[in-house]
């Protein structure tokens, strides 16, 4: 059982028109298993917010805190965080060059771990949550996200997810120019893990549609950098027919 | 992230293009060549072959006058249809494929008092490589090569340059009709080495060459390879590795020259720059002429920025004289490894130098393994693990 814990939370970022408060006192407790879906509209901080969990260096934070069983995270470097069982499933994931997917993903899981992966079940696993996200095994051979499609990218970041298994994984927008296929192998994916792992989620997302396929537990509506509202699932049915405007006219 | 590909470059009179300066050369085919150093004058570095490289290290090698240095020459047991003889200057002169293309080169052969010859006797065919290691002793050299493959020989060697000297040189490299040389020069000195090399290639007809060039040590290396084609059906194919740190300047510079019909060459290069003040050149110029039908040709340079401040210069030129041509192309990029792709690494648990190891060596691996030396490959993967560990400890320094 594994609890995060935010508190209060502020994050600035610098631009070239001064700094800017994005992240204004959030406030989240996510335990293990359970799904809290954040919705709002673009601009509201929501990336912010998974960067800032990650350990993003562009953004500072000034206030808050942020507790993963009890260790202080904000104390932690990135790779710590990761180590520490945080995963942020990327909105627009990375290519690297030169770097084999196969490479990176034994390389992350060693890291994780702290020793490598036996190469025998390494492979089988490996194998295995390919075929289940659908994804050739000749992507193992390709450049990290080079050239991928969206969907690609995508199935990757939950194939880095499944086979990493960490407590907490932040999913921004994951479902973001997906279309029905990719969206429902990926929600497949997500809950998949769920079921294995026991995996608590925050689902970052700015349409409903992907609440079709993963169900939330709670839900929270961010807007203007903190939390807005909140309640279970009937709320996101509730922006589904109304939208943001009210807590637009509200901020 | 700049890129030029022309892949399939349109076939013009003349194409070529460089970083915008005029050619003093209509052609490269035009700059002069001579065993005379009074018939070049002391570049000044304003010159289009001069213009990037680090003139004020290479300056003492323009003089024209003797020096007393030597390298500590190591060499094994040659086989059997192998000898390495030194020869005299007339001698050395005479069996040069051609007479140096600048002035440090001229300086090389005029003062190395004579040349070394390694010479493959015909049809000998070798299955170990020869490995010659040559060590500076801190002093001012000159040097003169000849590598000459006999018909239908077939032979790996390797020269590795070590130690820390001032030293030029003029390499030739002779391939009979039909040969095979896998010659692979390693640039490993120490920090204050000044290396100018000039290293120029004939292959005869149906020939084979590939030569690898590996710099990774010296304050300052250039090193400037030719390879002409004198017989039909021949194929060269030039790797490049190299990596700069702060301090260190590295050029190099290729011609080849496609001057009979029907032969192909790969130009590859790939070098990766860390700290401030590293610097890097390349710039790789093929010509075709007119007689050279069916030419086969594609360079590719490529460059890994890892931190602030390096420069690395990539300069692709290509001239085409002939419409029937079999494909003639270029590649250029120079990307950095950034932040985002930094974060990106470290969000899955990989630590910051693990991830500079993974991208670098991802990087430079198929290139390594063109060197066709497994001894050479796996010493080469070492180096550069040991050349990323002092960055990652320069880069702590800067942190602290």
């Amino acid at each position: 059982m594994s609890t995060l814990e935010i508190k209060n939370l502020h994050a600035s970022v610098d631009t070239p028109e001064g700094t800017k408060q994005i992240l204004k006192g959030v406030d989240l407790t996510i335990n293990s298993g359970e799904t809290h879906a954040i919705m709002g509209p673009n601009g509201s901080g929501k990336s912010t917010l998974a960067y800032s969990i990650a350990g993003h260096p562009k953004y500072e934070i000034t206030e808050g805190s942020v507790f993963l069983d009890g260790e202080d995270v904000l104390e932690m470097s990135v790779d710590e965080r990761a180590k520490a069982g945080l995963f942020l499933a990327m909105q627009y994931p990375v290519e690297v060059p030169g770097v084999s997917v196969s490479n990176f993903l034994r390389t992350a899981k060693t890291a994780i771990d702290g020793e490598a992966p036996k190469l025998r079940t390494w492979v089988k696993e490996v194998k295995g949550s390919m075929e289940n996200l659908r994804m050739d095994a000749s992507f193992a051979e390709r450049n990290v996200n080079e050239g991928f499609s969206g969907g690609e990218k995508k199935r990757h970041e939950i194939l880095q997810m499944e086979l990493l298994s960490p407590k907490i994984a932040v999913l921004d927008e994951t479902d973001s120019g997906l279309d029905v296929d990719a969206l429902r192998i990926v929600s497949e994916g997500v809950n998949r893990v769920k079921e294995n792992t026991g995996l608590g989620v925050m689902l970052i997302t700015h349409y409903t549609r992907i609440l079709q396929y993963i169900k939330p537990d709670y839900v929270h509506v961010f807007v203007n950098g903190r939390v807005a509202e909140e309640g279970g699932p009937e709320l996101a049915e509730r922006l589904e027919a109304e939208g943001y405007d009210r807590f637009l006219a509200q901020a | 992230m700049t890129v030029t590909d022309h892949s399939q470059a349109t076939v013009d009179a003349a194409h070529s293009h460089g970083l915008g300066t005029p050619t003093p050369d209509a052609s490269r085919a035009d700059r002069p060549t001579s065993f005379e150093v009074a018939d070049f004058r002391v570049p000044s570095g304003r010159e289009e072959e001069w213009r990037f490289s680090a003139i004020k290290d290479i300056k003492p090698m323009f003089a024209d006058e003797a020096v007393e240095g030597h390298l500590e020459w190591d060499v094994p047991e040659l086989p059997a249809g192998v000898t390495l003889t030194e020869v005299s200057p007339e001698q050395a002169r005479e069996r040069s494929v051609r007479a140096p293309g600048d002035r440090a080169a001229a300086v090389a052969a005029a003062h190395s008092g004579g040349a070394m010859a390694l010479t493959i006797a015909p049809n000998t065919v070798l299955d170990a490589p020869i490995q010659i290691t040559l060590t500076g002793t801190g002093q001012d050299v000159r040097g003169h090569l000849l590598v000459e493959a006999g018909a239908s020989s077939e032979a790996t060697v390797i020269v590795e340059r070590k130690g820390t000297a001032t030293y030029s040189e003029f390499v030739s490299l002779d391939l009979a009709e039909n040969s095979g040389l896998n010659l692979v020069l390693l640039q490993l000195w120490d920090g204050d080495a000044v290396h100018a090399g000039e290293v120029v290639a004939r292959l005869g007809r149906d020939s084979r060459l590939r030569g690898s060039v590996v710099t990774l040590g010296g304050k300052s290396v250039r090193l400037n390879t030719s390879a002409a084609f004198a017989g039909e059906g021949a194929r060269v194919d030039l790797f490049g590795l190299y990596f700069a740190d702060s301090g260190q300047h590295q050029e190099h510079q290729l011609f080849v020259d496609h001057a009979v019909p029907r032969c192909t060459s790969r130009v590859t290069y790939k070098g990766a720059l860390a700290g401030k003040t590293a610097r890097t050149v390349w710039i790789g110029d093929v010509l075709i002429r007119k007689e050279a039908e069916e030419t086969d040709t594609y360079e590719l340079n490529r460059n890994l920025v890892l931190t602030d401040g390096a420069r690395a210069d990539s300069v692709p030129n290509l001239e085409i004289e002939t419409g029937e041509i079999a494909g003639a192309g270029h590649a250029s990029a120079t990307g950095r490894f950034d932040d985002e792709q930094m974060f990106y690494l470290r969000s899955r648990g990989i630590s910051e130098d693990e991830a500079r190891k993974l991208v670098v060596r991802g990087f430079f691996a198929d290139l390594v393994h063109e060197i066709g030396v497994p001894s050479v490959e796996e010493s080469l993967m070492k180096a550069i693990d040991l050349e990323l560990e002092h960055v990652n400890e320069e880069l702590a320094e800067e942190d602290a």
